[in-house]
């Protein structure tokens, strides 16, 4: 079971790019109405300090954008990994993961909700009506599994249902930011 | 743009966004470098989406244009709101607590490009295997540099935290002042880790100064050249990265202007636009687009400030200074060490804020006359990064333009590529030397491309090599 206080729910992407908002838009929400002992985060992107945070808890929620994949949103458990990138100020949740192990020596499990949305590409502080609509439906989601009393669990037993792999793993793994 | 040219190598990011950077390198007939061209998209969105909203609220939109620096440009906007509102003073906690936020900012973001992409280079070395030059062998060979870039960007972003609000929706910085002071609680748990913090940045500059010493005869021709340079500046000429007047100087460190209000930048900035790139090209307008053009960031800083008033990081400039004789440093190369200094400058005044009681102050925010046109101009950790606004009688934006630290360093970055590519190619093959090379040459510029696009930080190198008939001969990827 996982312990409360060890849940980390951490929604990314930037706002002011509209669907690339879902991320903190969920954030936004979770914070108002998540029980005790469930954290909430949120930033326009994860960098190297996030696995700080990570390291802290048992189990990890990221929750971004999708480009691609299923609507309303797919689910995906994250491997730790060893990213290379040539001049990233940013870093991928599974290399934030990685990370984690490498630096901090803590793998908590670790999943990434994709909510797709649909338009990313201008400035503009909305989300579309569709993705909207997605991020209602995952909340949804996420709600029931923190009712369930053991979060980490629902989201094993859900993985199946509503996991996605792009042809393109990066679009199956990081979302939209 | 120009027409597709059969002798080219394309060095290209792959991203889900059109439109990224990438680098061509256009060869002659003899299949020699003939010319390389850095090219990066820059998004052309963000006058259209603050047009018409009120000035009050810039300050916090303008965070949307890059999830990088933020702070940077909250500071800027909020610098020219100033100007609008008529606050040419701000109170001493509005201005001591902005500069807490800028220092913690410099601070964070220095750290992260050091240890997490500038320091598997300098480590290893540019030719070691890709698959150890990066961070993740730092941490297994070197475990606590990794560790200490971690911690170090951590109490950067949490002064940040503590300074601007929510790290998403930022609102410290208000027109006229700041909506915060810093609490007792806040200031000593700052108080708490600053000396560790201190005493790794130190450790810092020591690895970046000890590696430019040491292979100085190399890194002196890598990427380099002669170049002008800009800054703001203290009217009493020290580094300032928080407010100033600009200053220009040549590749010998002569004056083309000097404590110039940037509220008429205009006179002596001018933008070229090439039909080959998005992004513009700044140049000195007395000089000209083809001599007018300069380098911002750290290095420009340390040459153009007369001094550091801090004691430690003016002891590492003078030892910097003493590698030119005095004379300015047009080694690309000597970003890493000069933006380790602003390391530790940036350490010394978080501490020197710190221990000043002035951020418990509760005069918050002034306003004066109101004006209808403002520029902030801010030191931005990339360098210098113009806002410049203008709004109406109803207090809506009617013009916004700006000008990026990756902006001002367009053509530098052009040039350092080019200079790598003569240096380094050879035949028609793309060495993972060479790829290597460009990635280095690039990043001692630590450029921001997530300005130009959400989708940040995604910056592999894809190499393509294409022939005279415009079949790809070779691809290769970082």
């Amino acid at each position: 079971m996982t312990a409360e206080g060890k849940v980390l729910i951490f929604g990314f992407g930037n706002p002011g790019r509209l669907d690339d908002g879902l991320g903190p838009a969920f954030a936004q929400r979770m914070e108002q109405e998540t029980p005790a002992g469930v954290t909430v985060d949120c930033d326009y992107q994860l960098n190297v300090e996030d696995a700080s945070t990570v390291a802290q808890h048992e189990l990890v929620l990221f929750v971004d954008a999708a480009e691609a994949g299923p609507e309303p949103f797919w689910l995906n458990r994250l491997e730790p990994v060893t990213h290379l990138s040539f001049s990233s100020h940013s870093v991928k949740p599974d290399a934030l993961l990685g990370m984690a192990r490498d630096v901090l020596g803590k793998t908590p499990s670790a999943f990434i909700l994709g909510i797709r949305g649909y338009e990313f590409n201008e400035f503009g502080e909305r989300l579309s009506e569709q993705a909207a609509s997605n991020l209602e439906a995952a909340l949804d989601f996420v709600r029931n599994g923190l009712c369930s009393g053991d979060i980490g669990r629902y989201l094993k037993q859900n993985e199946h249902r509503y996991g996605w792999r792009s042809e393109t793993p990066a679009a199956s793994m990081e979302g939209a930011s | 743009m120009s027409a597709p040219n059969p002798n080219r190598i394309v060095i290209e990011p792959v991203t889900r966004v059109e439109g990224h950077g990438k680098v061509t390198i256009l060869l002659d007939d003899q299949k020699k470098v003939k010319q390389a061209r850095l090219h990066v998209v820059e998004f052309r969105g963000f006058e259209r989406f603050i047009q018409g909203r009120p000035y009050w609220e810039v300050p916090v939109l303008v965070q949307r244009l890059c999830g990088i620096c933020p702070v940077s440009h909250h500071l800027a906007a909020a610098k020219a709101m100033d100007v609008i509102v008529g606050a040419d003073t701000l109170t001493p906690t509005a201005e001591k607590m902005r500069r807490l936020m800028h220092y913690g900012q410099t601070f964070q973001s220095h750290a992260l490009h050091f240890f997490h992409l500038v320091s598997p280079d300098l480590l290893f070395g540019f030719d070691a295997d890709p698959a150890i030059r990066n961070v993740i062998g730092v941490a297994q060979k070197f475990p606590e540099l990794a560790v200490q870039g971690v911690m170090m960007r951590k109490y950067g972003q949490e002064i940040i935290k503590a300074t601007s609000g929510k790290k998403i929706h930022g609102t410290g910085a208000i027109p006229g002042g700041i909506n915060k002071n810093l609490s007792i609680a806040e200031r000593d748990e700052f108080l708490k880790d600053l000396e560790q913090q201190m005493s790794w940045a130190r450790g810092a500059l020591k690895i970046a100064r000890d590696f430019t010493v040491t292979h100085l005869k190399d890194l002196a021709d890598f990427g380099s050249f002669n170049s002008n340079h800009l800054s703001l500046i203290r009217e009493d000429g020290a580094m300032d990265l928080y407010h100033g007047n600009l200053r220009a100087i040549d590749f010998q460190g002569n004056k083309i202007f000097d404590q110039v209000d940037y509220q008429g930048y205009t006179k002596y900035i001018k933008e070229e636009v090439r039909d080959w790139s998005y992004m513009k090209f700044p140049f000195i307008t007395s000089l000209g687009p083809e001599k007018g053009w300069y380098r911002v960031g750290p290095l420009a800083r340390l040459n153009t400030a007369d001094f550091i008033d801090t004691p430690e990081a003016e002891a590492a400039r003078k030892e910097f200074m003493a590698v030119t004789q005095g004379k300015p440093n047009n080694i690309t190369m000597a970003y890493h060490w000069s933006r380790m200094i602003e390391l530790l400058h940036a350490a010394e005044k978080i501490s020197e804020l710190l221990h000043d009681k002035d951020l418990q102050g509760t005069d918050l925010v002034v306003k004066g006359q109101r004006r209808e046109e403002g520029v902030g101009l801010i030191e931005a950790p990339r360098g210098t990064l113009f806002h410049h606004y203008k709004v109406n009688e109803d207090d809506q934006i009617v013009m916004a333009n700006l000008i990026v630290s990756t902006t001002h360093n367009n053509e530098p970055m052009n040039r350092a590529v080019e200079k790598v590519a003569k240096d380094h190619l050879s035949g028609v093959q793309i060495t993972e030397g060479l790829l290597n090379r460009v990635e280095v040459a690039i990043r001692a510029y630590d450029p921001c491309l997530s300005c130009a696009t959400h989708a940040m930080g995604k910056m592999p190198l894809e190499v393509k090599l294409v022939g005279p008939d415009g079949e790809v001969l070779d691809v290769r990827r970082s």
